[in-house]
């Protein structure tokens, strides 16, 4: 199997030379956590190039833009805190206070606060963005791990990775709505842009199951198979689902595989074969790419979402966890 | 035992309270409420809904044991039990949010006659899962004795093959690994190294002898050479005679010379009473593995690996001390429990005990992948960590070695191979 996934890395890398230079001129940058190098790696998605490595606190996963995309916000897990960056001139502004541990993080739509998962306290810590403080911390299930809020703001989802639930919090009142069983180690949350369905990846579980947010049920569970590849191995993580809720990317980590899935009918329409132990996926924001981050292969795959292929390897730093994209 | 409650569990906290949203500012006085609010989500569940509780005693055979050659492997009173104890408070988080508790009580300690006695009694009176500790002998007559009752063990102890294999019981569940799983998991990764030339010192009791024949086996599997054997006699007891090491220094080398040329030197000593004499003091400088040096092992004090920082500050806070191998299999029994009473939502030892032997039972013990029991003898799988004291160095299966079924399925005996007849 490994001299398959090295064979076809290779082979992505000559197709994507040759792709490169039809490629229309959308430059967003991509921001990359390094999560054993304690960097941050800036790539250009005009040229697939890593044009700044930026130097971060220790451990560095959940990152996401805020203060109207200005900003760059880094979990740095080792330090306790998250930094903020310029997302622009990548200078340093301040430390924004987390709480033990910060993995995982999500914006308000409204842009303030900030959720955040505290692996080790079994904690959701509400930071205050602008002013640098703590608001709440919401008492959650063991090892909270995945963040999501609704489209209206209303409710902040959390998953508990030893408990395996998905937990609706009310973001004004904290109190806890619905606990929602899924499968074993829940790792992301993600919704729909509509707000009407949670999707819900469970990396041992090996599925991910899809809530109606309405009915707080679990509505289908998505399974996977591959040929090859043992259901051990087999293990998501990453969803990104378009703005339209047509089609869904879910990465297998350590199968080495981005999942296509029809939205509609939850059906897997094909596995396209990325780099080594793929965790996080975020589209470009004109959704013709898919970047990935593969932890074990210390690169990123860049997916085209039209030709549903990868086309392109671009390594970064050891470890690499998180990934968001600026959209100018 | 299981039964239905009218009213919350004692273990339990109220159903409807609140989950405190901390305002800025007073946040250490309001940190302490926290903890005692925090098993308080609740959705739709009323205040007088049943709860289903489910009994599990943790049972620990009393016996005598040789003094480890180190101070530092003296083992803690409650060993295993703790494990046990974190699983129950892991198993209620989730419990709570359906109705569900677990209860554990004191440790039961006794010696053999007494421990099947009082086991036997209590799953008379109605509890239906026993973690246990003790020697292979002492199982089997447990689960014997408790033939016909509607009772299940998790052997958390006992490595002996036999008890997986000719020994095997239908209501026996292994989650300790078995010596053939950690050899398995130790020669594969000394095949990965090509480090295949041989040599074995074992020590003289019965289970430095198992291991020692499980090593065996399994490096002829994997097509190791082993070139020579050799027991290694000593006086029991006498560990704390002042001054040996200026004798241990010159022994060892005297004791390997003889050795032909070999990669690694492998030591059976499962009683911990000569294995840590031998790593730099052989006569010609070589790797030592088995017990001591490089070692398998389902637990690693150590391991941050798969997210299991939180589960290792989880035991360190509960138990004051690191988690070892045994309290590691008594956490994933009682896991197992409750990962059943979760998605079967039933509190029934039968619906239990089958939904664990079923394709569809996958437990998430810090192992990077689900770990299921095998259908024909009831083992867990699990990878295994060869290891140094201070720090993993690999965890098996070793890329390459691969399995129709399970990867996990190439550490220990496999299904052609089992002489257990119980399941089938």
């Amino acid at each position: 199997m490994k001299v398959t996934v090295h064979s076809l890395a290779a082979a992505i890398v000559a197709a994507g030379a040759l792709c490169t230079a039809s490629l229309p001129a959308n430059a967003y940058r991509a921001f990359i956590s390094n999560e054993k190098d304690n960097t941050v790696s800036v790539i250009d998605t005009h040229t697939w190039k890593v044009i700044e490595t930026m130097k971060v606190g220790q451990r560095p996963r959940g990152i996401l833009l805020a203060h109207g995309k200005e900003w760059l916000l880094i979990c740095t897990s080792d330090d306790n805190r998250i930094e903020v960056y310029d997302a622009k001139t990548y200078a340093f502004i301040k430390n924004l206070p987390s709480g033990p541990d910060p993995e995982l993080m999500v914006l308000h739509p409204s842009g303030n606060p900030l959720y955040v998962a505290n692996e080790d306290d079994n904690l959701v810590t509400v930071v205050d963005v602008e002013e640098g403080k703590i608001v709440a911390k919401v008492p959650v299930g063991v090892e909270p791990e995945g963040m999501a809020v609704s489209p209206d703001g209303k409710t902040v989802i959390n998953t508990s990775e030893t408990t395996n639930m998905a937990h609706f919090i009310d973001t004004t009142t904290y109190e806890t709505k619905a606990n929602i069983l899924v499968d074993n180690r829940p790792r992301v949350a993600q919704f729909t842009d509509d707000g009407k369905q949670l999707w819900v990846s469970a990396e041992i579980g090996g599925t991910v199951s899809i809530i109606d947010v309405a009915k707080k049920e679990v509505i289908h569970k998505i399974t996977f198979e591959i040929p090859g590849i043992t259901a051990e191995a087999i293990q998501p993580v990453g969803i990104a689902i378009n703005k339209d809720a047509t089609k869904a990317f879910v990465a297998l980590g350590p199968a080495n595989r981005v999942a296509v899935i029809d939205a509609a009918t939850h059906t897997v329409e094909k596995y396209i074969l990325v780099g080594q132990r793929v965790w996080n996926i975020s589209f470009t924001p004109d959704e013709k790419y898919i970047l990935t981050t593969n932890g074990v292969s210390n690169d990123v795959t860049v997916i085209d979402t039209g030709k549903l292929r990868g086309f392109k390897s671009i390594p970064v730093g050891r470890y690499p966890w998180g990934v968001t994209i600026t959209d100018d | 035992m299981v039964r239905n409650r009218q009213q919350r569990h004692s273990g339990l906290r109220p159903w409807r309270h609140r989950l405190v949203a901390v305002v800025n500012g007073s946040l250490a006085v309001l940190a302490g409420l926290i903890s005692i609010c925090m098993p308080s989500v609740s959705h739709g569940v009323a205040q007088d809904a049943k709860v289903t509780t489910i009994s599990i005693v943790y049972a620990s055979q009393e016996r005598e044991r040789l003094a480890p050659l180190s101070l530092l492997d003296f083992r803690p009173p409650s060993e295993g039990y703790d494990g046990a104890k974190l699983a129950i408070e892991d198993n209620n988080t989730t419990g709570r949010f359906l109705n569900q508790s677990f209860a554990m009580g004191d440790m039961l300690s006794a010696k053999r006659d007494e421990l099947i006695e009082k086991v036997v009694a209590a799953a008379k009176s109605g509890t239906s899962f026993f973690v246990v500790d003790a020697t292979a002998d002492t199982l089997v007559a447990l689960s014997d004795a408790l033939n016909g009752l509607p009772a299940v063990i998790f052997n958390a102890g006992a490595h002996d093959e036999r008890l997986r294999e000719e020994d095997c019981r239908a209501n026996v569940k292994h989650t300790a690994a078995s010596y053939a799983m950690l050899a398995d998991a130790m020669t594969q990764y000394l095949t990965w190294k090509q480090w295949t030339r041989l040599v074995l010192v074992s020590g003289p009791q019965p289970e430095d002898k198992l291991f020692a024949e499980a090593l065996k086996r399994s490096a002829k599997r994997f097509g190791l050479k082993l070139l020579a054997e050799q027991e290694f006699v000593y006086e029991a007891g006498s560990r704390r005679a002042d001054g040996g090491f200026e004798q241990v220094q010159k022994q060892i080398p005297t004791f390997t010379q003889e050795f032909p040329e070999h990669d690694v030197l492998l030591v059976s000593d499962v009683a911990n009473q000569f294995g840590d004499y031998f790593p730099f003091r052989t006569w010609k400088p070589r790797a030592i593995a088995g017990t001591h040096g490089l070692y398998p092992t389902a637990w690693h004090p150590a391991s941050e690996l798969w997210g299991a920082t939180q589960f290792q500050n989880r035991f360190q806070r509960l138990a004051g001390r690191v988690m070892k191998p045994v309290d590691y299999a008594a956490w994933m029994a009682v896991r197992s429990i409750g990962e059943a009473a979760t998605r079967t939502n039933s509190g029934d030892p039968k619906v239990l005990i089958d939904y664990m032997l079923s394709p569809k039972f996958e437990l998430a013990a810090f192992k990077g992948q689900k770990l299921t029991y095998r259908p024909w003898n009831a083992q867990l799988r699990q990878p295994i960590f060869v290891a140094t004291p201070k720090i993993h160095v690999t965890v098996s299966p070793q890329p390459g070695f691969l399995h129709q079924v399970s990867v996990l399925d190439t550490l220990g005996l496999d299904e052609p191979e089992t002489k257990c007849k119980a399941f089938r």
